[in-house]
Parts: C-alpha cells; sequence; structure tokens
C-alpha cells in the first residue's frame, strides 16, 4: 500500500477511535443505576443544582471523566511498556505499580483501621512509586543502566515479593481483607476528583512523555543495538520508557485501584488497527482502552442497579476477556 | 598457570559453539540432592523435633510407632506434596516458557490457574453459604472443584484457539482472555462473599500445603509419574521450536502434535499441583528461571526446572514450619525466599536480551 494510503488508513482508525471514546463517554454521562430521562440529564448538564443536578455533576460527569482518563493511561501505559520490553505479554502491573499500591493501601488499613478515600488515593500513589523505584533499582544494580538486567522479569520478581507480604497481612487480619477486596477489583464509583489535581497532574505529565517517546521507541523494536546505532541514547530512551510508564500507572491505580487486563491488551488491539509504529500506536491504545473502560462501567451499573452497582474492575475482566478472545479468534494477531 | 588450562579446569563455562552439556547435569543432580535433603530437613522438622537420622531410620521402617505415626502419617504426605507440587509446576512453567519462548508465559497465562481457582472458589463460596457448610466441603469437594475448573479451562482455550492448528502466540492471547474473564468472576464472588468465606477463598488462593494428606498427594504422584516421561521426551523438539514455527516444521517436526503433547503435560501438572495445595503461582515462573541461569542455558533445562520448584517448595514449607512465624501459607513464603533470590541471579548474570 502507498504511504499516502497508509496514513489515510490511520488517521481515519484514529478518528474512529476518537469518535467511539466520545460517543462512551456521552452514553457514560446518559445512563445510569439511577434510571433518568436521557432530556432531564441534558437539561441538568446546563442548568446544574437540583437533585438531578447532584447526580449528573457530582457523580456521572466525574466518573466519565475518571474513566476517560485512567483508560486513556492504561492504554499508553500498556503500549509504552511492550515497546521497551519488546514483550506482548508486559502488562503494565509488572512494572510493581499494582502490588506497590497495593500493600500500601493494605497496610494503611491495619495500622489505622480505616482509611478515607483521598488517604487511599494518596498511600496508594506513595506505594506504587516506591514499589516502581524498586523495579528501577533491581533493573540498574549489577552492570548498570547500559545493560540493565531484563525488565519483565525483575518487575515480575519485585511484584510477587510484595505481594506476599500482601496477602500475608490480608490473612492475619479480616479488617484489611474486607478492605482490600473491595479495593483491588478497581472501580470508578465512589472516587471524586476533588483533592486529586495532583494526581491528574502525574498522569497528563506522563502523556506528554509518553508522546514524546515515540520515535525512540520506535527504534527500540529492532533491538538495542540497532536502535544506539541509529543514534539513540539508550539510558535516556529506557528513562523516559520507565517515567512514562511509572507516571501513568501509578496515577492510574491511584485514583480507580487496580484495574488490569486493559494495558495488556489494548495495544494488541490498537496494533490491529493501525500497526506497530508508535506515532499511531500510543494514541490508538490509549483511545481503546478509554473507550473499552468506560463502555464496562456503564454495563456495571446497569447490571447492578442502584444498590449493588458491579465495579469496573469486574466487569472488564469478565466481558474485555471475552471481548478479547473473540477478537483473538477473529483476526490475525501481529506480534511484536 | 596459562589462560587455556584455566578454562580446561571449568570445562562447563560458556564456549562458542558447545553446549554447556557438563554444567546442565551437575545443577540437575545438584537441586535434586538439595530438595531430598531439604525433604528430609522438612521430615525431622515440627513441633516434635526429631532428628535428621531419626527421620530417615522411622522411613526406613525403624523408629517407635510413635516416631511412625508422625514421620510416615503426618509428615511424610506433606514433604512429599511439597516436592511434587514443585516439581509439577517447575516443569510446567519450563514447558510453558519454552514453548511461548517468553518468561512470562507461565501456565497460569493459558487459562489453567485461573480455572482452577474460579472452581476452587466456587466451592467455598456457593456450596453451602454458611461457614459449616463450605468447611465441609472444604476436604471433599475443593481439589476435585479445582482439578475440573483447571482441565475444563484448558480444554476451552485450546478449543477456542483452534484454527486449523495451534499457534503458540494465538493461544497465549486467548489464555490471557479466559484468564481475565475467570478472575473476574472470582474476585466478584470473592467481594460478594460473607467475610469468613472470602477468608477461607483468600487462605486457598494463597497456597498452601497445610492440607496436605495421603488423599491429596497419590493423584499428584501418578500425575508427575506419567507425565514428566512424556515432557522429557519433547525436550529435543523444544529446541528445535525455539528456531521459529516455519524452521520447525521444515526440520520435520510434528509441529500440530508436539503442541498438544507440550501443553497437555503443562496443564496435566498444574492442575494436578493446584487442586493439591492451590495456587502456589510464583514457582512456575521463577524455578525455570533459576534453573536457566544456574545452568547457563539459552531456555530453562526442563528436569533442572522441576528439581529447582522442588527444592523452593520443600524449602519454604520446611522453613515455615521452623524458623518462621505464624505457620505461614508456603506460597508467600515462596515468594519471599524466592524473589530476593532470583533478582540476586539477575544483577550478577550476563543477559542475552539486550531490551527486554
Amino acid at each position: 500500500m502507498p504511504a499516502r494510503a497508509l496514513a489515510a488508513r490511520r488517521a481515519a482508525a484514529v478518528l474512529g477511535l476518537v469518535v467511539t471514546a466520545l460517543s462512551a463517554a456521552a452514553v457514560s454521562i446518559l445512563l445510569g443505576s439511577n434510571h433518568l430521562d436521557p432530556g432531564v440529564v441534558l437539561t441538568a448538564l446546563v442548568h446544574p443544582g437540583e437533585d438531578v443536578g447532584a447526580v449528573v455533576w457530582g457523580s456521572r460527569v466525574p466518573r466519565t471523566v475518571l474513566g476517560l482518563l485512567v483508560g486513556l493511561c492504561l492504554g499508553v501505559a500498556g503500549a509504552v511498556m511492550q515497546g521497551q520490553t519488546r514483550n506482548p505479554l508486559a502488562d503494565p502491573g509488572i512494572f510493581g505499580v499494582t502490588a506497590g499500591a497495593s500493600l500500601a493501601v493494605v497496610l494503611g488499613v491495619t495500622l489505622l483501621g480505616s482509611l478515607s478515600v483521598l488517604a487511599t488515593v494518596w498511600l496508594a500513589l506513595l506505594g506504587a512509586l516506591v514499589a516502581s523505584v524498586a523495579v528501577f533499582t533491581v533493573a540498574a544494580l549489577g552492570r548498570g543502566l547500559s545493560s540493565p538486567v531484563p525488565l519483565a522479569i525483575a518487575g515480575t520478581a519485585v511484584s510477587a515479593f510484595v505481594t506476599a507480604f500482601t496477602s500475608a497481612l490480608v490473612l492475619a487480619d479480616e479488617t484489611s481483607l474486607a478492605a482490600y477486596r473491595i479495593w483491588v477489583v478497581g472501580s470508578l464509583s465512589g472516587r471524586s476528583l476533588h483533592g486529586v489535581g495532583v494526581v491528574v497532574l502525574l498522569a497528563a505529565a506522563g502523556l506528554l512523555v509518553a508522546a514524546a517517546h515515540t520515535r525512540t521507541l520506535d527504534a527500540l523494536a529492532l533491538g538495542a543495538d540497532l536502535a544506539a546505532s541509529l543514534g539513540q541514547h539508550l539510558l535516556r530512551a529506557r528513562l523516559a520508557g520507565l517515567a512514562a510508564i511509572t507516571l501513568l500507572t501509578a496515577s492510574a491505580v491511584a485514583l480507580t485501584g487496580p484495574i488490569g487486563f486493559v494495558g495488556l491488551t489494548a495495544p494488541h488491539v490498537a496494533r490491529r488497527l493501525v500497526g506497530g509504529g508508535h506515532a499511531w500506536l500510543l494514541p490508538a491504545s490509549g483511545l481503546v482502552g478509554a473507550t473499552v473502560l468506560l463502555g464496562c462501567d456503564v454495563v456495571g451499573r446497569l447490571v447492578g442497579g442502584a444498590t449493588s452497582e458491579v465495579s469496573v474492575g469486574v466487569v472488564l475482566s469478565v466481558l474485555g476477556g471475552l471481548a478479547f478472545v473473540l477478537i483473538v479468534r477473529r483476526t490475525r494477531m501481529t506480534a511484536l | 598457570m596459562s589462560a587455556p588450562s584455566a578454562v580446561a579446569a571449568r570445562p562447563w563455562r560458556r564456549v562458542p559453539g558447545r553446549p554447556p552439556r557438563r554444567r546442565v547435569v551437575f545443577v540437575t543432580v545438584g537441586c535434586l540432592l538439595a530438595a531430598l535433603a531439604v525433604g528430609v530437613v522438612g521430615l525431622a522438622a515440627g513441633s516434635s523435633s526429631l532428628t535428621a537420622g531419626d527421620a530417615v531410620r522411622t522411613l526406613l521402617g525403624g523408629g517407635s510407632p510413635g516416631e511412625h505415626l508422625i514421620v510416615v502419617g503426618l509428615r511424610l504426605p506433606r514433604v512429599l506434596g511439597a516436592l511434587l507440587v514443585g516439581t509439577a509446576l517447575g516443569l510446567a512453567g519450563a514447558l510453558t516458557q519454552t514453548f511461548a519462548r517468553n518468561p512470562l508465559a507461565t501456565p497460569d497465562i493459558i487459562g489453567v490457574t485461573s480455572g482452577a481457582s474460579l472452581g476452587a472458589v466456587m466451592a467455598i463460596v456457593l456450596a453451602g453459604g454458611t461457614y459449616q457448610v463450605a468447611a465441609g466441603t472444604l476436604s471433599l469437594g475443593m481439589p476435585a472443584a479445582a482439578a475440573v475448573g483447571a482441565l475444563l479451562t484448558a480444554l476451552v482455550v485450546y478449543g477456542l484457539a483452534w484454527r486449523g492448528g495451534i499457534d503458540s502466540f494465538r493461544i497465549i492471547l486467548i489464555g490471557i482472555g479466559a484468564t481475565a474473564t475467570l478472575s473476574g468472576v472470582t474476585s466478584y464472588l470473592v467481594a460478594r462473599a460473607q467475610i469468613t468465606e472470602a477468608a477461607n477463598a483468600a487462605q486457598w488462593l494463597v497456597g498452601s500445603l497445610s492440607g496436605m494428606s495421603w488423599s491429596s498427594v497419590r493423584p499428584l504422584l501418578v500425575v508427575v509419574l506419567l507425565v514428566t516421561p512424556v515432557a522429557l521426551a519433547q525436550s529435543r523438539d523444544l529446541e528445535v521450536s525455539q528456531l521459529g514455527d516455519d524452521v520447525t516444521s521444515g526440520l520435520g517436526v510434528a509441529v500440530q502434535r508436539h503442541r498438544l503433547l507440550v501443553l497437555g503435560c503443562a496443564v496435566l501438572l498444574t492442575a494436578a499441583a493446584v487442586s493439591a495445595s492451590g495456587p502456589v503461582e510464583f514457582v512456575a515462573f521463577l524455578a525455570p528461571q533459576v534453573a536457566q541461569r544456574l545452568a547457563a542455558t539459552a531456555r530453562p533445562p526442563l528436569l533442572a526446572s522441576a528439581f529447582v520448584g522442588a527444592l523452593v517448595v520443600a524449602g519454604a514449607d520446611a522453613a515455615s514450619r521452623t524458623v518462621l512465624p505464624g505457620q505461614l501459607p508456603v506460597g508467600i513464603v515462596t515468594a519471599v525466599v524466592g524473589a530476593p533470590y532470583l533478582i540476586w541471579l539477575l544483577t550478577r548474570l550476563k543477559e542475552r536480551e539486550t531490551v527486554s
């Protein structure tokens, strides 16, 4: 296919994904466990203040924004992770972020008895950052950053180590288990955007670093030696990638709790749509992530009803898993 | 002393163009002996302390009736269970990591572990609804439920991945999807269950050897004894398959049959281990990676991985019954001890991978 036609096809695919993500956002504002008339919702969007306004502006809008942001973060982080490690099975969670955040939250509950929503966000962020620094240190130990140990293996080992302590705490203390089993599935409900501006800024910074990183990822896809001979500064390339992954996944896990699977699978779907070039792959993967996360959140609200919504982490695993199986079956997936 | 003779004195040092055979044998035998030694220590260790000599004497038919009861009746199934669970998971992990040519491809990535977990958690959470009834089904129903869950999942994943043949990348992606779906249902059940049942489920999901008895060891022993030779017979084809799918079939390997055998072995081993002990997940990742680095091979050596797995699980179990506080489940101890060791190995050995 000529280069221009290829570029046009990719642009069309990304445009289609933008439209899909925006439609998902619209649906997420219009539908919820409180059955409201769409017209009423639209009125409340313009004239907030009444009961409906409280539902729409207090719950649905922040939730939608959160879903878009976190989905975008996870999708982009997954694509960066798989590009950096050249491993199609690398999930951004193996960077230790999920394990670190879980341990911090469980430690908080064990020591303090209970945690406010905001305290949970900050603890999770702290744990995520500490754990990713630990993974990074392990990767850099020994022979220095110019020839680091395999990141995916180091991350898996550190994650398992940290998770063991989480399990030990949870098994010893039922209060911690009670809090942990709810937090660990990941949810968009009951979260608010108040007081977490810094976390949102971190996420935005991560997106910027990732966006500036696409050419480097393309070079890394050829292998470290070839990338270096193409003029890439390997240490800088690795640092930028790790910074992007950490910022994106740490803020995501702090905002919603651990949401797996998006980061692992969104890049595969996106790669199928726009190919392996990272300038297209990163936005496409982020948009797939955002759409899927919001869609699953809406399904969770509608299935559970007002009293017992099914959290997005569960819906995402179940429906996302099934959908992914269907996609893999129907199409020919591109390996890295 | 000149340099060449220094190399000759250590023939297992990597020499270009020659596989380091002797080092593999050395590591394999060493790990087997270490695992057996740890097993004997595990027989002796516990609340009523015996010496290792007492344990061996009792095992060989001597010892008082009391010692016989403790060693053969109580501790032997647990120690044997630990060794077998480690063997099974280490070998299964080596098979899947080699099969996929990816260190992250542990058996749980083809959905086996998540299927077993869902089966067991369903047995805990749905069987009764009250604690007493659930506790009753714990002893009988859970291993069976886990085994059914594991095998059913493997069949479904294999069936879904079949499109005129099995492609190694496609079956792993489908396994990821299946794992997500099943573990989503599992965490939903855990989140909605009574807290006591959730605690039971959490306990099982960590992996523990405390419920090990002769009735759970026997099926595991049979599976390990039957499957291991089949898996080892695939070793040469696995070596060839490292060159990629096209080259593999070009070199005359019956690719589909080879894949079915490798995956079948991994599934059976994992299902047997997980139904006996719960998912001691980390072992299947750890053991092959450690064995590969100890033996300085390009891919995980099968038998050495199995014995490293046995050593890790039996060692973790012995440690948790003696020096560590509060009878920690073996799944926790393997991660706490094994992860730093792997990290230490990682930091001091030269890697082949350039970017990963």
